[in-house]
């Protein structure tokens, strides 16, 4: 094969395992959009604070330490204890969901009937408190997290592919993360996990009803409550996942939340309202972003991974609104 | 009237039994507009209850009171013998008491047989780790109320259309999955917001016989508003009549098309 094939291929295959890691972060998205019509700002921030309670936990911190030393003049910072990581994750999780129970409690609950721009408002204002209430709980400062997970290149890989090269002295076979390998699988177990819950759980069954129709649902027993608080858990639980992947790829800290904003082409490529469509737009826009950026890129000075997303979904807006697989919305006049 | 007997049998043979909803002196307020004003009636076990009144009389917001969704600023709902709690519409749900709406709410985007099984919903006991190994109870669980929902649907002659999502079906068959969806939680008190507004004659008589046979065979007491004289004088046991939100009839079918204010109230009276 031709060296620039060659290339070509192994661009792919990482585009699509950084697209796995976009579907994660929009699959939390839509989850809530598709329950309550909500378009959750604070996903990635969620995923931050996931993350960073993750790191805190394990290392055992004490959470508010400098609130704490600062009111009553202590010198507190560490348990000095550190918890093995699936514990932390399974308390990780419990968080989370009183993060969802706080949430629906505090802030969705009231807002109940109104117009959907007032409720992305909360949730632009849920993303701001989150963000502060991370930084102060855990501290600001850049975390190492470290949940054993692989790192590093698969050299299995790369020696089962060089052959591909055909003799070709400059290919040393394929290169891929292993980290991106297992974020790969994982993201695969969790959307058919999801899959399979909203299609053949009663819960599940409920979550569809109230996502479709609200009167409905309470007029066969459905607590929209309980839902809502249902499907923030289960957001909280994707971001959970997400924070740890990007986590371990790039540390935790405050960018992590940045990492939103490449979920929204994605929502636009997938629709809004469809599972498949997060995990399919994920992978496009990762694909298209590094094949571009092979291509295109060295034409134009590089760096086109920056804006070739939002230039797609730009796209997209125009020709196709809904998405590929999103809903088709038709206004009755 | 038969106000003060225990049960009585019809002329058609069904029996009627004690009380089972009673609404004790409701009065409910939008700001200033008053929908009801102290409106005071019973249904009984078994019985088919007609509401019926002009546009605006206060019909849905009643139904909505029974089912929770408005709540009364004075008055009791009182429901098998007991005062009811201020309840919200889903807890009513499953006190046993479905309903339909006037404009229609289904889940359009899942099939005729899903929105039927979220009937079932209520009855489902099933904890989600069971579900989650799909073992045992939760599958046994799915099977008997996959049958009890194949059944409706054979009752209200739907099986061609199990699979079609909702949102593709014309308005007279959602009014049927919407009505199969109520009689799937098998509930003791159905409530029915005009089931043949929009109708042409044959759907009509088609949901005539239907709501006829759901109360001969399941035994389902049954509350429904409607329009057409003609159909509920046909229907129904006993018929309340509202008018700009005062009862100002109540009894059976002849007893009610004999009240002079009823036949104001719907022809029309000249005020001087």
């Amino acid at each position: 094969m031709p060296e620039q094939l060659l290339y070509a291929v192994e661009v792919t295959l990482n585009g699509l395992m950084a697209g796995v890691l976009y579907s994660l972060v929009a699959l939390g998205f839509v989850l809530i959009f598709k329950a309550s019509g909500i378009f959750n700002y604070a996903q990635g921030v969620m995923a931050l604070f996931a993350a960073l309670t993750l790191v805190g936990i394990m290392n055992g911190q004490v959470p508010f330490a400098h609130l704490i030393n600062a009111i009553f003049g202590t010198e507190v910072h560490h348990f000095g204890w550190h918890v093995p990581a699936v514990l932390a994750i399974v308390l990780t999780m419990v968080v989370m969901v009183g993060f969802a129970w706080v949430v629906n409690h505090f802030v969705l609950r009231h807002l109940v009937n109104q117009e959907p721009i007032i409720l992305f408002m909360a949730t632009i204002g849920l993303a701001y408190f989150l963000e502060g209430f991370g930084d102060l709980m855990w501290g600001s400062d850049i975390k190492k997290l470290e949940v054993g997970l692989p790192q590093g290149g698969s050299f299995w890989i790369e020696e089962n592919t060089q052959w591909l090269g055909f003799g070709n002295e400059n290919f040393y076979g394929f290169f891929l993360d292993r980290l991106d390998l297992v974020a790969t699988v994982i993201a695969a177990i969790l959307v058919i996990g999801l899959v399979a819950f909203s299609q053949y759980t009663k819960q599940g069954r409920a979550l569809r009803a109230v996502a479709d129709d609200h009167q409905a649902a309470l007029s066969v027993g459905i607590s929209l409550n309980f839902i809502w608080v249902l499907v923030w858990s289960l957001a909280g639980f994707v971001a959970l996942v997400a924070g740890i992947m990007w986590g371990a790829k790039s540390g935790v800290q405050f960018s992590l939340s940045l990492i939103a904003l490449k979920a929204l082409p994605v929502l636009m490529l997938g629709g809004f309202t469809s599972i498949p469509g997060a995990i399919v737009g994920g992978l496009i826009i990762g694909v298209g972003e590094k094949l571009f950026e092979f291509s295109i890129g060295p034409l134009v000075g590089g760096a086109t991974e920056n804006w070739f997303a939002y230039v797609l979904a730009l796209v997209f807006l125009v020709f196709r609104p809904q998405g590929l697989f999103g809903e088709k919305i038709i206004e009755r006049v | 009237m038969k106000d003060n007997v225990e049960s009585y049998v019809t002329e058609d043979g069904r029996t009627i039994g004690g009380l089972l909803m009673e609404m004790k002196s409701i009065t409910l307020r939008f700001g200033g507009v008053v929908a009801i004003k102290d409106i005071s009636f019973d249904i009984r076990e078994g019985e088919i209850r007609a509401i019926i009144g002009p546009n605006g009389a206060g019909k849905s917001s009643m139904l909505n009171v029974i089912s929770g969704f408005y709540r009364p600023q004075e008055g009791e709902v009182w429901f098998r013998g007991k005062p009811r709690p201020s309840m919200k519409p889903y807890q009513v749900a499953r006190q046993g008491i479905a309903r339909t709406f006037q404009n229609i709410a289904l889940f359009e985007g899942m099939t005729v047989l899903d929105n039927v099984m979220t009937g079932r919903l209520t009855h489902m006991k099933a904890g989600l780790a069971s579900q989650a190994l799909w073992r045992g109870a939760a599958e046994r669980e799915e099977t008997e109320n996959r049958e009890k929902v194949e059944k409706i649907i054979d009752f209200l002659e739907i099986q061609a259309i199990r699979k079609t999502p909702v949102g593709r079906l014309p308005y007279g068959l959602k009014k049927r999955v919407e009505l199969a969806r109520a009689l799937a939680a098998e509930p003791m008190l159905l409530l029915l917001d005009e089931p043949m507004a929009g109708m042409n004659v044959e759907e009509k008589e088609d949901m005539s016989r239907f709501i006829l046979d759901v109360n001969d065979e399941f035994g389902t007491t049954i509350a429904l508003i409607e329009h057409d004289m003609g159909v509920v004088m046909d229907l129904s046991d006993r018929v309340v009549v509202m008018d700009y939100g005062r009862k100002i009839g109540d009894g059976t079918p002849d007893e009610v098309r004999g009240n002079q204010d009823v036949i104001d109230a719907y022809l029309g009276v000249s005020h001087d």
